[in-house]
């Protein structure tokens, strides 16, 4: 356990507490951000460049995590890899949730008809199973890195949309939003000022587990051969590429999927070990 | 009351109407949407003028959307599921041997895993906090982290390519023994079995913990009861609706876990007919098998939702 | 006497904090209870005086553990069993009446079943001689229909039967101590008469002890025999229940007591009728819930044809009991509820029947000031921020200005200006309140309504918070509308009252000139705010006739 606190200058008390799962999720977190944003100065071979005379290689000291099904290098295929799955994965959740939450408290402060149609309507796409969803959107509009973002995000907004209303209908129960309205204050001052901050631990929360669906679903249409298409290659890609290896145990099949549930379940473990913040009041 | 739990159910239904209606259309649009020329694909680029607008004609492809919409929805109620394109059979003999597969797929998943799941989540609330609550809940996580193929492709290393007793590839036919049964659903099984359950352990686990912190499981507790009188007596009954609730959302989950894992074992079934769909681009095979998904989702996902009302005893 | 029923020695009770802190919440206690004794705890909230009381059962709640001390029932020392023994002990020696018995029954089983488990669990009686006696105790506790009574669900009965249904599931072990937790707090006064008779009647009968937990001396001055007055987890005073009451040697105690009793209205008897000027018209007012059928009727009505007046600089109170509408009354003289007929005139002005259809500044002149500071105040936001607000939208203050009127208005409510980078969530109860009564402040109302503002506070600090309202009133020349269900408080600061009941006025008292109500309701609820004088339930003649008529219990 560390235990670190903060005491600002007006003399409170501010403390966070995090737990070492937390941290060393955080840490796997920021390791995989970091070699998305320099992997190409940290490859060790070109991706397309055949190195090994031999598919499907085992690890070696020049080929750490093996070779491809053509005899390319892995451990670099990997590296770049992560820039499609954290890219893609993070515009698209970071439009759907944007998108839903702005809807979502929206339709939970002005209630009536809006609020209405929009679950409505929001809901239904719901009750489309998200794989499904992205077949038949990938279907229509292909797999282009763009349309695979527009797609992602938009399956995810209903469920962002439902989630944020949820906790703004809550909030708009409560008496300081009837003392809100009542001084007259209009929908943008009540949504971004008395709503937002209310909600926004839990919504960026929810941004992380979301963030985990992406990351999923794009991995899985990739692995179908309808996410990512080549001369890129995300890491569901490179499981889809490297699937011939697994009679042989390849670590060209394995260890992408190792990559992809390092990240996923790093997101899960932070969300449930987030430092909590401590107001103690008994501290004063 | 029983009025009001009627009129909420049938409230339920109502909205699950409107619902499919909605669906239908986003599916119908959405691959309606599909760039390129119907006609001009079937017939292909060499095809003269007139003869794709001959054939525009015959499958009436210049009428408004809506008109087709409408025609789609119609033949749809009336069993009649449009030609596929890819090899001009009916769509209905396609399907038929096939969406029997995937039940079969989806049944036996249920079977193993709905009393497996609700023993480990049931178990593991009320003996929160323990060792083995923690090990369950971290490997409930562990397993919703992970993407399908990947505990697939494990479940293929392990038993097929390592202790070599089952075979990687499921196909139904060749079915003679109950030993054949197992080791041809076996994996494909064992995967979905995992996702579905884990889905479903959290939520039971969460449902029950729920009940076990109100105010009258302390009452009792305060009377002299006993630890399992009060999981039995007082929370259990209480809880019994939200655990249906959640067996029936997360057997909506298997509808997602059936299309990666028919495609990895290559297993004869509706998924694995769809996903082929989609790489040819075969329409009426795509928006048929996309219904039968959201049919099925919303059923079940209708169904928690009713028996979610049904389970207030303050409605009863 | 031999031996006492209940022997608390040096206990030591201590809670984790949110951070992971130990901390002593009861601080070396030693109590003792005599055989068909009752002992009342008197405290705030966070005194410790619920915690004590649950260790006679041996329990702690989450997060709390007993940590030194012993608790002997009977002379076996709960603290040292095991929870197999304690679990024997629980509903057969030491009984438990919780605060809120709607939540402590469970929904899925019928009252009849909860009632008698203590028999089942222990194997006290057949189900047979279980059932009879429950009937007879449900006799003896006054509930009607006693026969049939056990058959519905929790959720078919009262609020107030289902508390006396605790009891009887209490009683059916024939336990020597019952635990009452505050058992009347979340009831209405006419109703807390029924059931502080029925707990009288039946410890009597049945020689049983009692630990009766609660804020409230009036109440425990009619139950109990002697009286712990505790203060963050430690006692300040024990006696006799006429000691503590007549002769309190602790200040703490002294407090409490003084503030039971609210000075009178202190100010100059007005001397001229003809400066009286109407600041409120309210005539013929219907306020209702639902959506309103062609004819404009609302579904449910919560207020129906409510006339009232309000002169400038007076105050006003309206009382009555849960559900009479005085609630829904101030939400549609502040614009919160649209109203469905009559009209409100201020400032002989007729304002719109929703707030929507108000001016910013009608709007700013009726202020409303709600019961939980808690809900009224956003917690994501700072003091600064929550009484900047008002200041920038109705008086278009910025910078320097709107900080120095921030710091104008704690001082004006008393609070230390370090507070102003705080989050409600960092304040007391107290500090709570008044932040929440600056907020109302800093638009410059003329009239601000007070729904129910002192009641979820201590005694203490709701006597603390009515003299801050008097004196702002002597400086701010403002007026109050008082909501609520306690009538010390309203006949503390209020000229004229008026009483509610079931949407509409009953009667309209003015305390200074005539003391004695005359409309049967009001006589009846105003007999049943308890006295700080033990004799006043037993001497209490309420006819029974008109306690039908007009409680719903």
């Amino acid at each position: 356990m560390t235990n670190s606190t903060l005491s600002d200058r007006r003399g409170i008390r501010l403390g966070y507490r995090a737990n070492l799962v937390g941290l060393s999720a955080l840490g796997v977190i920021f390791l995989w951000v970091v070699v998305a944003l320099f992997a190409p100065h940290m490859i060790p071979h070109s991706v397309g460049e055949i190195v090994d005379t031999d598919y499907f290689g085992p690890m070696s000291r020049d080929l750490w995590f093996g070779s491809d099904y053509l005899g390319r290098d892995i451990f670099s295929r990997i590296l770049m890899g992560a820039r499609y799955t954290l890219g893609i994965s993070l515009a698209a959740v970071s439009i759907a949730c944007f998108a839903g939450v702005a809807l979502g408290m929206t339709a939970a402060v002005a209630g009536g008809w809006l609020d209405t149609l929009l679950s409505r309507f929001l809901d239904a796409l719901n009750s489309i199973p998200s794989k499904l969803f992205g077949l038949v959107v990938v279907a229509a509009v292909g797999s282009s890195i763009p349309a695979l973002i527009g797609t992602l995000a938009v399956i995810y907004i209903p469920g962002a949309y439902r989630f944020a209303r949820a906790l703004s209908v809550n909030v708009n129960t409560m008496d300081f939003m009837v003392v809100a309205r009542i001084r007259g204050e209009r929908l943008p001052y009540l949504i971004a000022s008395e709503i937002l901050p209310n909600i926004l631990g839990p919504v960026l929360a929810d941004l992380g587990l979301r963030f985990v669906f992406i990351v999923l679903l794009l991995s899985g249409l990739s692995f179908l051969g309808l996410g990512v298409q080549p001369p890129y290659a995300d890491w569901g890609a490179l499981v889809r590429e490297n699937i011939g290896g697994l009679p042989f145990g390849a670590p060209a099949v394995i260890l992408p999927s190792l990559a992809i549930a390092s990240l996923t379940i790093s997101v899960n473990l932070l969300i449930d070990n987030l430092p909590t913040r401590i107001r103690d009041r008994s501290v004063e | 009351m029983r009025k009001q739990v009627s009129s909420l159910v049938i409230r339920r239904l109502l909205i699950a109407l409107i619902t499919l209606v909605i669906v239908s259309f986003a599916v119908f649009f959405a691959t309606a949407l599909l760039p390129g020329d119907t006609a001009t694909i079937l017939l292909g680029q060499s095809a003269t003028p007139e003869a794709i607008e001959g054939l525009r004609n015959a499958m009436h492809l210049n009428d408004p959307a809506i008109l087709r919409f409408l025609r789609w929805i119609g033949g749809l109620f009336r069993g009649d599921f449009g030609t596929s394109y890819a090899n001009n059979v009916p769509i209905a003999d396609l399907i038929r041997g096939r969406f029997a597969n995937t039940m079969k797929l989806a049944g036996l998943t249920a079977a193993v895993s709905v009393p497996l799941a609700l023993t480990l989540g049931i178990t593991a609330a009320i003996w929160r906090g323990t060792l083995y609550d923690r090990f369950v809940t971290v490997a409930t996580i562990g397993i919703i982290s992970v993407p399908e193929f990947m505990i697939a492709t494990l479940a293929v290393l392990l038993f097929a390519v390592y202790l070599r007793w089952l075979p990687a590839l499921s196909l139904t036919n060749e079915i003679k023994s109950f030993h054949d049964l197992l080791r041809v659903y076996a994996m494909p099984v064992v995967t979905l079995t995992f996702g579905v359950s884990a889905q479903m352990i959290r939520m039971t686990r969460a449902a029950v913990v729920e009940t076990l912190n109100t105010p009258y499981v302390e009452m009792a507790l305060l009377k002299g009861a006993s630890r399992s009188r009060l999981v039995l007596k007082h929370a259990l009954p209480n809880a019994l609706g939200p655990i249906v609730n959640s067996v029936a959302l997360s057997l909506s989950y298997l509808l997602g876990g059936v299309i990666i894992v028919e495609t990895i074992f290559n297993y004869p079934g509706i998924a694995k007919l769809m996903v082929d769909a989609v790489s040819t681009r075969d329409l009426p095979l795509i928006q048929t098998c996309a219904m039968i998904f959201c049919v099925g989702y919303l059923f079940l996902i209708t169904a928690a939702d009713i028996i979610a009302v049904l389970s207030n005893p303050r409605l009863r | 006497m031999t031996r006492n029923l209940v022997e608390i020695r040096n206990l030591k009770v201590e809670a984790t904090t949110d951070s992971g802190r130990q901390i002593e919440i009861i601080k070396d206690v030693s109590l003792d209870i005599a055989e068909g004794e009752i002992v009342a705890l008197i405290g705030e909230s966070g005194s410790g005086k619920t915690t004590i009381a649950m260790t006679l059962l041996g329990y702690a709640r989450q997060g709390c553990r007993i940590t030194g001390g012993e608790v002997r029932v009977d002379g076996i020392d709960m603290v040292s069993l095991s929870e197999s023994e304690r679990s024997h002990l629980r509903g057969t020696t030491v009984a438990y009446v919780p605060q809120s018995a709607a939540a402590a029954f469970n929904p899925a089983i019928t009252i009849m079943d909860q009632v008698i488990e203590v028999a089942r669990i222990h194997g006290l009686m057949t189900a047979g001689e279980a059932r009879a006696k429950a009937i007879s105790l449900f006799r003896g506790l006054s509930l009607p229909e006693p026969e049939t009574i056990g058959s519905r669900y929790p959720h078919q009965v009262s609020g107030g039967q289902l508390q006396r249904l605790a009891a009887a599931m209490a009683l059916i072990g024939q336990p020597k101590i019952i635990i009452f937790d505050e058992p009347t707090t979340a009831l209405d006064v006419t109703t807390q008469v029924e059931v502080l008779r029925a707990f009288k009647a039946v410890t009597t009968q049945h020689q049983i002890a009692g630990v009766y937990v609660s804020h409230d001396l009036a109440v425990v001055a009619q139950i109990a025999d002697g009286i712990v007055v505790l203060r963050n987890g430690e006692i300040q005073e024990a006696g006799s229940t006429s000691k503590i009451l007549e002769d309190a040697r602790h200040p703490y105690t002294r407090e409490l007591l003084a503030a039971f009793r609210p000075k009178a209205q202190e100010r100059p008897p007005e001397s001229e009728e003809a400066t009286k000027q109407a600041l409120l018209l309210v005539n013929e007012l219907t306020v209702g819930y639902g959506s309103r059928a062609g004819s404009g009727e609302p579904l449910v009505s919560a207020v129906k044809s409510m006339s009232l007046r309000l002169d400038r600089g007076r105050n006003l109170g309206i009382i009555g009991e849960s559900g009479c509408g005085k609630s829904t009354l101030a939400r549609a003289i502040a614009g919160i509820l649209p109203t469905h007929a009559g009209d409100i005139m201020f400032n002989g002005l007729e304002l719109g029947r929703a707030g929507r259809s108000r001016t910013r500044d009608e709007l700013r002149q009726i202020q409303i000031v709600f019961q939980h500071a808690d809900t009224a105040l956003n917690p994501a936001k700072s003091v600064e921020d929550i009484l900047g607000r008002p200041l920038t939208f109705y008086h278009g203050m910025k910078g320097k200005a709107r900080d120095a009127r921030i710091g104008e208005l704690l001082d004006l409510v008393r609070l230390p200006k370090s507070i102003r980078h705080r989050r409600p969530g960092e304040l007391s109860g107290g500090q709570k309140q008044r932040v929440n009564f600056a907020r109302a402040l800093a638009a410059e109302p003329t009239l601000i309504l007070c729904d129910e503002i002192t009641s979820a506070l201590d005694t203490v600090v709701a006597a603390a918070v009515i003299q801050l309202l008097k004196d702002l009133q002597r400086e701010l020349g403002l007026s109050y509308i008082f909501i609520s269900h306690d009538l010390s408080v309203v006949q503390a600061i209020c000229d004229e009252i008026i009483v509610m009941h079931r949407g509409q006025k009953v009667e309209e008292i003015a305390p200074a000139r005539l003391k004695a109500p005359e409309h049967p309701y009001s006589r009846l609820l105003f007999s049943s705010v308890p006295k700080l004088d033990p004799a006043w339930l037993d001497t209490l003649h309420q006819d029974a006739e008109q306690v039908r008529t007009y409680c719903h219990n």
